[in-house]
């Protein structure tokens, strides 16, 4: 009888536990629906796609920021997938095994620096480097015909941010796929192996395609945390309202936004503009999740029958 | 293609678990390794194939010569080596994001080969060569891991065989499998010995006794007989192999 009580008990805590994540976004939608109603009424959806941003003249519009998100977050994952793979390829495949250990704990040490100091170092080192070497490099070659690689670069901008947000979720990618690569039996490598297949003939026929469902998983996290990452983005974007016509443009988060405005927002609907926009910050990290999931189904579905 | 073993050792890192073997392997016949678990059959098996030198920490010397080449010279690279010389393993272990006839393929298109018609006509005569060709013709394109644990099995060999290697070896190929599966691999090994030498690994006496032409009784790295399978089961000359297919021990 007691024991069937306990268990009871035990149940229905279980089950609070449980429900207290659908209660908490529920009720964080709800709340950021409710401070958002100033510029939802005036507005509508049309607050989305208006790229017009003056606070002065009490016009809101979240399409720069929203722009300015998924573009340095993109540019992000197209730097950093390449090289994070790579380190975890080395690490689980080739370093030997007095490497291995110490530089994945490295790795995973670089995740937990604080972003304010990769912000500094954007600032005073990043972002003039990006302005004295490596934008005359586009701008120069590419830059004269295609206008995405051209125009005067001030060092803060898109592809400063994106630099150093690829900087900051590189560890994070490169460690999820060690585990992930890690996983993959040795059996697969031995398949590769007997059939005459190089060392990179191995791992791109083996490994690689068996992990690469979690790969992509793990970019998709990196991704995430590039959307979501504020203080280091704020301070080597340049912060400028405007969509960006090339990648040396100045340009603006969402989450920058937010940060950087709150404290000046004096109208009702300035505030009610900068939740909303932490609203749709919201659905577009839910949005980059959902597709992740369905990528990673799609990719994995010949995977999840092993063994 | 025989195989002559010479002074053959092996490591893993301080573990010696190949001790000065010799042995003559004879072309076009099928050649059982028994023994009990740890003896090293498994082992020598592997480093027929430079497949030993794989793990980290392992280490060959010796000489193994296939066809008068010893495949542990210094100018011999281990990937022909292991072209030449295919394995099938104890679990089946077919690529699971591949199609049945993409694993086939993987080896002809790992060497480079490009030419489709070429390609098609290989996998259809490999799947044949293993016995799978009836069972999977209309769903080649289907992944392998909806195939049983035997089909698997037999994929992996049509796999192997698909690169056209001389010499098959087979680690333990039927000791994840049911009876029937086995009885059909075993067939299988039968009917490839016409064309392929082949050495297999096996824990089951009876299945050494079916299948082999010699046995080679292996006991704490070291090769204790060596004989025709007839010879071995009726009449050992060491007691310990007598113990050992007797089951007295192993």
């Amino acid at each position: 009888m007691n024991i069937r009580f306990g268990d009871r008990l035990f149940k229905i805590v279980a089950y609070i536990f449980g429900a207290l994540i659908f209660i908490l976004f529920l009720l964080m939608i709800a709340k950021l629906y409710q401070g958002s109603s100033a510029t939802i009424n005036q507005y509508g959806l049309s607050f989305i796609f208006n790229s017009e941003w003056s606070p002065y003249n009490d016009e809101f519009g979240a399409w720069p920021f929203i722009i300015g998100t998924v573009i340095s977050s993109l540019l992000a994952l197209l730097i950093a997938a390449p090289v994070s793979i790579g380190i975890a390829i080395y690490l689980v495949e080739i370093a030997p095994r007095w490497i291995r250990t110490p530089v994945s704990f490295l790795v995973e040490l670089l995740a937990a620096i604080p972003s304010i100091v990769y912000g500094l170092w954007g600032i005073f080192v990043l972002a003039p480097f990006v302005r004295n070497h490596i934008a005359p490099i586009f701008t120069e070659t590419l830059g004269t015909k295609i206008p995405l690689f051209a125009g005067p670069s001030y060092g803060v901008g898109l592809l400063t941010a994106g630099i150093v947000l690829a900087i900051m979720i590189t560890p994070t990618i490169a460690s999820i796929s060690r585990e992930v690569i890690s996983t993959v039996p040795n059996s697969q490598r031995e398949a590769a192996y007997a059939l005459g297949a190089t060392k990179w003939e191995m791992i791109s026929t083996s490994v690689l395609t068996y992990a690469r469902s979690g790969i992509l998983g793990a970019m998709i996290i990196g991704l995430g945390r590039a959307i979501g990452e504020t203080m280091a983005v704020t301070m080597v974007i340049g912060n400028s309202p405007e969509i960006p016509k090339s990648i040396f443009d100045p340009a603006y988060t969402m989450a920058s936004v937010i940060a950087n405005e709150f404290t000046e927002a004096t109208s009702n609907l300035y505030v009610s503009a900068l939740i909303e926009i932490g609203l749709l910050l919201f659905f577009v990290t839910i949005f980059v999740n959902v597709i992740a999931r369905l990528l990673v189904w799609s990719v994995s579905r010949g995977t999840q029958e092993v063994k | 293609m025989g195989i002559e073993v010479n002074n053959l050792n092996a490591w893993y890192g301080d573990l010696h678990a190949i001790k000065d073997i010799n042995l003559n392997i004879p072309k076009n016949q099928v050649t059982a390794l028994i023994g009990p678990s740890g003896c090293g059959k498994s082992t020598f098996l592997r480093c027929l194939n430079r497949m030993h030198e794989v793990i980290e920490g392992a280490r060959v010397k010796g000489e193994i010569l296939v066809d008068g080449e010893d495949i542990y010279g210094s100018n011999v690279d281990p990937v022909t080596i292991r072209y030449r010389i295919g394995m099938v393993f104890q679990k089946p272990n077919p690529f699971p994001t591949m199609s049945i006839f993409d694993n086939v393929a993987a080896g002809l298109k790992l060497n480079g080969m490009r030419n489709k018609k070429k390609i098609r006509e290989i996998v259809e005569q490999s799947l044949e060569a293993a016995g799978l060709w009836d069972e999977v013709s209309d769903r080649l394109d289907k992944n392998a891991m909806g195939l049983s644990g035997g089909q698997q099995q037999r994929l992996c060999i049509a796999r192997t065989l698909a690169v056209n290697p001389e010499i098959v070896l087979m680690d333990e190929p039927t000791s994840a499998l049911d009876p029937i599966s086995t009885h059909k691999i075993e067939e299988l090994v039968h009917r490839l010995k016409e064309n392929y030498t082949i050495v297999i690994v096996t824990h089951n006496m009876q299945q050494a006794a079916r299948v082999s032409d010699n046995t080679a009784f292996f006991l704490n790295g070291e090769v204790i007989e060596y004989n025709t399978t007839k010879h071995i089961f009726s009449n050992p000359s060491d007691q310990r192999t007598e113990d050992y297919i007797t089951g007295r021990f192993g």
